[in-house]
């Protein structure tokens, strides 16, 4: 019995693969083949710096966010929009549908009375978002019943050393203009 | 007396004043290249606004350079616990130091005669002729190798007395490679001692400016084996790509100086950007016709065919400071091309490289350049 002892192990063999690459002596003397990548290297280098001399974009890279790329997702979701009736006021009946239903409860309403708009009494006196902990879900929009907010696929420009100034109000969400809304034309105001 | 202290020091002046630039302005370009060369755009957001107005100067990322200076001065600095204390605050400027001195056997420029140059202090200075060059040494190429030795210690130093077993691999992989890579770098340049007949740099460049078959007599052409062993060991003794091994960061964090912190890290690193531009200079000074243009020397360019071209003082001292930093700034860059085009070497590659490849290399040019001096001479 040779409990405790290593068994007889075969010599290591190393696999030779179908693909294994051969180097002539060419390769092995590394200087040519090393001329050869700081040939293509530079080659590039020469080739982008001659755009960037010559005022053109020598670069793949996209300028974020001053530059958005062609295949830039049409359906993003990014910053909220407060939607707007035709005499400018939001949509929104401060009916907290949007507050309830976000995963990062994000969104604080607060609701008021309007005396002088007796269709729709009650609206949003404060609408905030925090985009800090939103996670751009889309559900707010999702589960709106009066299509007062909607999501547009710039992005929140916001990053700040101060997570407080990461709020957007009302005021800054109210930027929809209802006349360019080609899904959703408004005519003028109407009694 | 006075006269040769005030040139002096406008030279230690101009010598500082090039390398902190060099070393400030080679990270930008570092990083920059390397964003070019791979379709990226490179640093390009830090900027600097001017009080009290919203003008933004961007100069294409070129504040990066301060902002990461700036970042390393601020940042926390970082004691490990060491036993050999007073070795690990040295051991940065161990590397540091020398890296400066090496410059200052190198010359800049041909003679000055700044009586001529400034016409209001003529009387003042007479006909004094200065060496542009901080120290006119006999043994100039002999300091460049007894400071370029020093920086290992430095190197070795800070990883021993780390207490970090990477610093301390690190620092073993330093002192095999670099004292490998020394006797490397020695060996190429006997060749080119022997034919110059001398160490003096000065007089090195000065033989540079004359002309063989045509071509101007530069190093590269009478000894073109020895300028890229010579450049390669060099890129090894600066231990950067591809001999980047004692500071490996996917193996060592980041080699002998991992337990280094704000700027005594930025020490190190600022000493490495500064090496390249030392290599570059060297390099130029031995290689490539030092200060001067081609076919040019202090009273003019003399072409082939007998054209002869004269030059005002004035006119050839900033021909000569300029071309001198130029060739600097090209070779600098044709440093960072190699760093950013090759692989690291493995770590037994690296040594084989040295000993089995580059060594008998410079052997083998060191014995033909015996043989011819020795034929040629009558």
């Amino acid at each position: 019995m040779n409990v405790g002892r290593t068994p007889a192990r075969a010599p290591y063999v190393r696999k030779v693969y179908w693909n294994e690459p051969v180097m002539g002596w060419w390769e092995r003397a590394y200087l040519f083949e090393i001329l050869r990548g700081l040939a293509i290297t530079g080659g590039v280098f020469l080739r982008n710096m001659g755009k960037w001399v010559t005022g053109r974009k020598g670069a793949l890279t996209t300028y974020y966010p001053e530059e958005t790329r062609a295949d830039f997702g049409r359906h993003n979701r990014g910053k909220h929009v407060l939607t707007l009736r035709p005499d400018g006021r939001p949509q929104c009946v401060a009916c907290n549908m949007c507050a309830t239903v976000c995963p990062a409860k994000v969104i604080e309403i607060e609701a008021a009375f309007d005396p002088d708009d007796p269709a729709h009494p009650k609206y949003p006196s404060r609408f905030e978002i925090d985009y800090s902990r939103c996670v751009f879900c889309g559900l707010c929009v999702e589960a709106c019943p009066e299509d007062a907010i909607r999501m547009d696929k710039t992005v929140p420009d916001l990053p700040s050393p101060d997570r407080l100034r990461m709020w957007l109000g009302h005021e800054e969400l109210m930027t929809w203009k209802p006349s360019s809304d080609v899904a959703k034309p408004y005519g003028p105001k109407h009694g | 007396m006075m006269q040769d202290l005030v040139v002096y020091a406008v030279y230690i002046g101009y010598a500082i004043g090039v390398l902190m630039t060099f070393g400030l302005i080679l990270t930008w370009v570092e990083r920059k290249q390397a964003a070019i060369m791979s379709d990226r755009i490179g640093a390009n957001r830090a900027y600097l606004r001017i009080p009290f107005t919203q003008v933004k100067l961007v100069w294409w990322g070129l504040f990066h350079g301060m902002a990461d200076g700036l970042k390393m001065l601020l940042k926390e600095d970082f004691k490990p616990k060491t036993y050999d204390w007073y070795a690990y605050m040295v051991a940065p400027w161990v590397v540091f130091t020398p890296v400066l001195l090496v410059f200052a056997v190198i010359p800049f420029g041909g003679t000055l005669v700044p009586g001529q140059l400034v016409p209001a202090l003529a009387e003042w200075f007479g006909d004094r002729e200065y060496p542009m060059q901080i120290a006119r040494l006999d043994a100039g190429l002999l300091m460049v190798f007894a400071f370029g030795g020093v920086s290992v210690i430095g190197a070795m130093l800070a990883g021993w007395s780390s207490s970090n077993k990477f610093s301390l691999l690190g620092a073993l992989r330093a002192g095999s490679q670099m004292i490998s890579y020394e006797l490397v770098l020695a060996l190429t340049l006997l060749g080119l001692i022997l034919i110059y007949g001398t160490v003096d740099l000065d007089e090195i460049v000065r033989q540079q400016s004359g002309r063989i078959a045509g071509l101007p007599a530069w190093g590269i052409f009478l000894q073109p084996f020895a300028a890229t062993l010579f450049l390669a060991a060099a890129i090894a003794e600066n231990k950067r790509i591809p001999f980047d091994l004692p500071e490996a960061e996917s193996e060592l964090i980041s080699g002998y100086f991992t337990e280094y912190s704000a700027m005594k890290m930025g020490l190190f690193m600022f000493a490495e950007f500064i090496e390249i531009a030392i290599i570059a200079a060297l390099f130029t000074t031995l290689f490539l016709g030092g200060y001067n243009l081609p076919y040019m020397h202090d009273g003019g360019f003399s072409l082939p065919f007998g054209v002869e071209i004269a030059l005002g003082h004035t006119a050839v001292v900033i021909t000569q400071i300029v071309v001198f930093l130029g060739k600097v700034f090209l070779l600098c860059s044709f440093q960072i091309l190699i760093r950013w085009s090759l692989p690291r070497f493995r770590y037994d590659q690296v040594l084989k490289f040295a000993w089995k490849f580059m060594f008998p290399l410079a052997l083998a040019n060191l014995i033909v350049t015996v043989l011819f001096v020795w034929a040629m001479t009558p």
